[in-house]
């Protein structure tokens, strides 16, 4: 296949930035979409150009490092997957394809497609944790758990902290990655004891750190390669609203 | 021998730790506050130390090359987490979980150790369930556990096909809340490129940040390397794109030795490869090996159909599949321990029975088990009393697909083949490495204030470690190990200050990583980074994989020596050194990769004999299996760098007290 890519260039956060054209030529429709990167950063390097940057590391779906915006859709053109996991033969022989970081307020760019995510940390070092030090717990099986709580707990817990809810959202809002924490905790009964904290000091931190409002578009959950649910949004906002209700 | 004192306690074997842990001297709290440790990589065994050391109320920095703590690569593992907690009452013990490691590891790890793993092991999943970490349960609420290879009983839990990622996010939140709680400081895209001793101890680090570029100097009473292993030698392998040998390669250069650099596992059940292009190897766990049987067909012309595309593997009937694994050790069938399968699949592919195109492809294969294991479980709990052959299939898939679903839509990704339908395909790939940086009980190197914990240290899986006792290790050093072991000698630290990062010695290692990063960009050569990297692993897979022998591992040791040469003549690294550049990060690594080859090389070549996944083969028995030779290398091999290229050897004996060694059986 002989594609043509338009990429966002970027020299650093303070850069303005613009689009480059590229040739991949020559691309197996079993590569990667990473892999064809590859293959255009080598030759970019053989021709004594800079190579494209971005985040990329274990390429099997699940550390979230990589964060492409294709074609105006984050992780591309299929549901599920993530750019890693996307392959070529989603494409056609002379498509034009155009690469563009996450675009969010709260994930300046560092350099090309590699965007400062580091404001998700931040949120889940305000409340993301159950407070247990190490060699306080009592025998795993003394706390049985409902298999249905603790499979939705699950679904919840496998957000890969990508950040492409984040970019599908016209607000730019992370609502899903917040609820999805806020979820997999209050489904459980670990932790419970500091969920009216949990939240408000979760949801406290994503405001201060410029993400927007939730307005119900449901893009994010549509965009996000592990497909978590709305429903976490509204676990979430039931939890803020009784932790309101109930804070003191 | 006193450059190897391993220091394992005295007394019966169950006693030692129980033992041992109440006599290390303790630290006050309020000198704990004063105490700083360096924590590099926030892995499992990372994570769980620096949230444990800072909750004691140590002084913590944790640095890790990836955007976020939380994409570490203990992320990726799949399959689940040993601990000998006996919930299935089938005969499970502190003692089998000992007997299994050590005969796994095929009687090359220490005894002391690998009890002691044993021992921790149950405390892992009650801490794990109490941070909320959303193990699988049955419908009566208690925890799930499925078998995995070299074992017969079942004592893995599991997270669907994600375990790795579950227990990392909550070693993870453990870290989190303590960062919150400002008795930890983070710092992400930063990478460890030096350590800096100071009058023999180990006192600090020099980190880049990845994102300016500027080198910083960190100051840490002590430094944990908690930096994964060094599978990514191969070029490809399991392992992230960024995984490396670099931060314990430092060490070792610095005089830290690297014990058992040949000891690598080769996983037989990943996806094969597909193509030139191809950059990375994605594993498909071994939690399959439960319900897939592994086979190959019997007749070659049945193979020719099937790699010309005039049949498939679910056209060749029952009697002309050689399932070979269940032919050769009946016993343990599908779950022989990794390197045994390995071998077993490259034995039938080199004799031509592979199914691709490659010829490099084995068969794992479902339909049996979920037709007729699940689906007629499914249908007496319907009331079903005589399903239909479809029937069967729907329910049973609904089954597999609520315990591997992840990694099967994975494969589908992969391949584009949906294996509900038709059998996987796997291959052998590198996927962990059992050698690692040479530390005593206390998971110390034998540079003071150096520890190794998780992948990066060699001390308990020997020369094969069993499914699922990486994340078992990597969370019981940083958990439940470190935390008492690193008393031993901060106790003694308590009377010394901070060191100002403006000493000779800083400054000194700082200039000479600044020298090698101007060097790289000084040669402008014609060869990308990943040129180098994908020669060096061609060599490394063809000589030093699956099976090695002396005339090829000598060939190799002097065509590396000859990449070496070139690369430091000929790569070209873009950019600058003063921004986001991660061709500049690729190029530190594989420079270390280079010089790590060649010892592994040598290594593999000095140990006469085949061992667990080292396969020397002018050392095996007349059916192929791996011929161990107790009388000259019951030992660990450590070895000493005195310049690039040349080393010395130390040998640290393996003592059996409690396990009788004997030729490894699963027949």
């Amino acid at each position: 296949m002989n594609l043509t890519l338009k990429v966002w260039r970027q020299k650093n956060t303070n850069d303005k930035g613009k689009f480059e054209t590229y040739k991949a030529e020559n691309i197996s429709p079993d590569m990667s979409f990473l892999e064809m990167f590859d293959v255009v950063n080598e030759r970019l390097i053989v021709e004594g150009k800079e190579p494209i940057a971005f985040d990329h590391d274990c390429r099997e779906g699940i550390c979230g490092s990589c964060s492409m915006y294709i074609n105006g859709r984050p992780h591309g053109p299929n549901n599920g997957v993530t750019t890693c996991q996307l392959h070529m033969r989603s494409f056609k022989d002379g498509d034009i394809i155009v690469v563009e970081p996450w675009r969010s307020a709260a994930f300046p760019v560092i350099k090309d497609l590699a965007v400062d995510r580091s404001s998700f940390d931040r949120i889940q070092a305000a409340g993301g944790f159950v407070s247990v030090n190490t060699g306080n717990a009592q025998d795993a099986n003394n706390l049985p758990i409902p298999k249905n709580d603790a499979d939705e707990s699950f679904a919840a817990a496998a957000c890969i902290g990508c950040g492409a809810c984040v970019a599908a959202c016209k607000n730019s809002s992370a609502m899903l990655f917040v609820g999805a924490k806020v979820t997999q905790f209050a489904l459980l009964p670990q932790g419970k004891p500091e969920a009216t904290q949990r939240v408000l000091a979760m949801v406290n931190q994503m405001d201060a750190e410029g993400f927007g409002s939730c307005t119900n578009t449901g893009a994010c959950s549509a965009e996000c390669p592990k497909e978590i649910s709305l429903s976490v949004i509204a676990r979430m906002n039931r939890e803020y609203l009784s932790a309101q209700l109930f804070a003191e | 021998m006193s450059k190897l004192d391993s220091k394992i306690p005295e007394g019966p074997i169950d006693q030692k730790w129980t033992k041992y842990k109440s006599t290390i001297p303790l630290v006050n709290p309020a000198n704990k506050r004063h105490l700083e440790v360096i924590v590099v990589g926030s892995g499992l065994a990372g994570s769980s130390a620096a949230a444990t050391l800072a909750e004691m109320g140590y002084s913590v920095k944790v640095f890790c090359f990836q955007d976020s703590a939380r994409r570490a690569h203990s992320i990726a593992a799949q399959g689940g987490i040993n601990a000998a907690k006996n919930y299935q009452n089938d005969g499970d013990s502190v003692y089998r979980l000992f007997y299994d490691t050590i005969k796994g590891g095929d009687y090359r790890a220490r005894e002391g150790n690998v009890h002691r793993l044993a021992e921790v092991s149950g405390s892992i999943i009650d801490q794990c369930v109490a941070q909320g970490v959303p193990f699988a349960r049955e419908y009566g609420g208690l925890l799930s556990n499925r078998s995995f290879g070299g074992t017969q009983v079942q004592r893995t839990f599991y997270a669907a096909g994600q375990t790795g990622q579950q227990l990392l996010l909550g070693a993870y939140s453990g870290l989190n809340r303590q960062i919150g709680l400002g008795n930890v400081k983070m710092y992400a895209r930063h990478e460890m490129l030096d350590i800096v001793n100071i009058d023999g101890k180990c006192r600090g680090i020099i980190a880049r940040d990845l994102v300016t570029g500027k080198l910083e100097r960190h100051f840490g009473h002590a430094v944990l390397l908690c930096t994964g292993g060094y599978g990514n030698v191969f070029y490809l392998s399991t392992n992230a794109m960024g995984s490396n040998v670099t931060a314990a390669w430092k060490a070792h250069k610095r005089g830290a030795m690297f014990a058992n650099p040949c000891y690598t596992q080769i996983h037989p059940t990943c996806i094969p490869v597909s193509g030139d292009h191809q950059s990375k190897l994605t594993l498909m766990s071994e939690s399959l090996r439960n319900d897939g049987r592994i086979w190959v067909p019997k007749k070659k012309e049945d193979v020719e159909a099937i790699r010309a595309g005039k049949k498939k593997g679910s056209d060749i009937p029952e009697e002309d599949r050689d399932y070979y694994l269940e032919r050769r050790y009946p016993a343990f069938g599908n779950l022989v321990p990794r390197d045994v399968a390995s071998r077993a699949s490259k034995e039938r592919c080199d004799a031509g029975y592979g199914v691709n195109k490659t010829g490099e492809a084995v068969y794992l294969d479902f339909a049996s088990n979920m037709k007729y294991k699940y689906g007629k479980q499914v249908a007496t709990l319907k009331g079903i009393a005589n399903p239909t052959e479809a029937q069967l299939t729907e329910f049973g898939k609904e089954v597999v697909k609520e315990k591997y679903g992840n990694l099967f839509d994975m494969y589908k990704q992969i391949t584009g083949e949906d294996p509900y339908e038709i059998p996987m395909m796997i291959y052998p790939a590198v996927h962990y490495t059992m050698g690692g940086l040479w530390v005593d009980y206390n998971l110390m190197t034998n540079i003071e204030g150096l520890y190794a914990l998780g992948e990066a240290n060699f001390s308990d899986h020997g020369a094969n470690r069993l499914g699922a006792s990486a994340l078992m290790q990597g969370l019981a050093d940083g958990y439940f190990v470190i935390p008492y072991t690193i008393g031993a000698y901060l106790s003694k630290e308590i009377g010394t200050k901070a060191i100002p990062t403006d000493k000779e010695e800083f400054a000194k290692t700082e200039q000479e990583v600044q020298d090698r990063i101007n060097k790289f960009f000084a040669i402008k050569g014609t060869k990308s980074v990943d040129y180098f990297h994908k020669r060096l692993g061609k060599i490394m897979w063809e000589k030093c994989g699956m099976a090695r022998n002396k005339e090829g591992l000598e060939w190799a040791i002097a065509e590396i020596q000859k990449i070496r040469e070139e690369f430091w003549k000929d790569v070209r690294v873009p950019g600058e050194a003063n921004e986001f550049n991660p061709e500049l990060e690729k190029a530190n690594r594989v420079a270390d990769f280079i010089e790590l080859g060649e010892l592994m090389c040598k290594d593999a070549l000095n140990r006469n004999e085949s061992c667990g996944g080292h396969f020397r083969e002018e050392f095996q028995t007349e059916e192929g299996e791996a011929m161990r030779d107790d009388e000259n290398y019951k030992y660990v091999a450590a070895w000493e760098m005195k310049e690039v290229g040349n080393w010395e050897l130390h040998k640290e004996d393996l003592i059996y007290e409690n396990i009788k060694i004997a030729q490894r059986s699963y027949k």
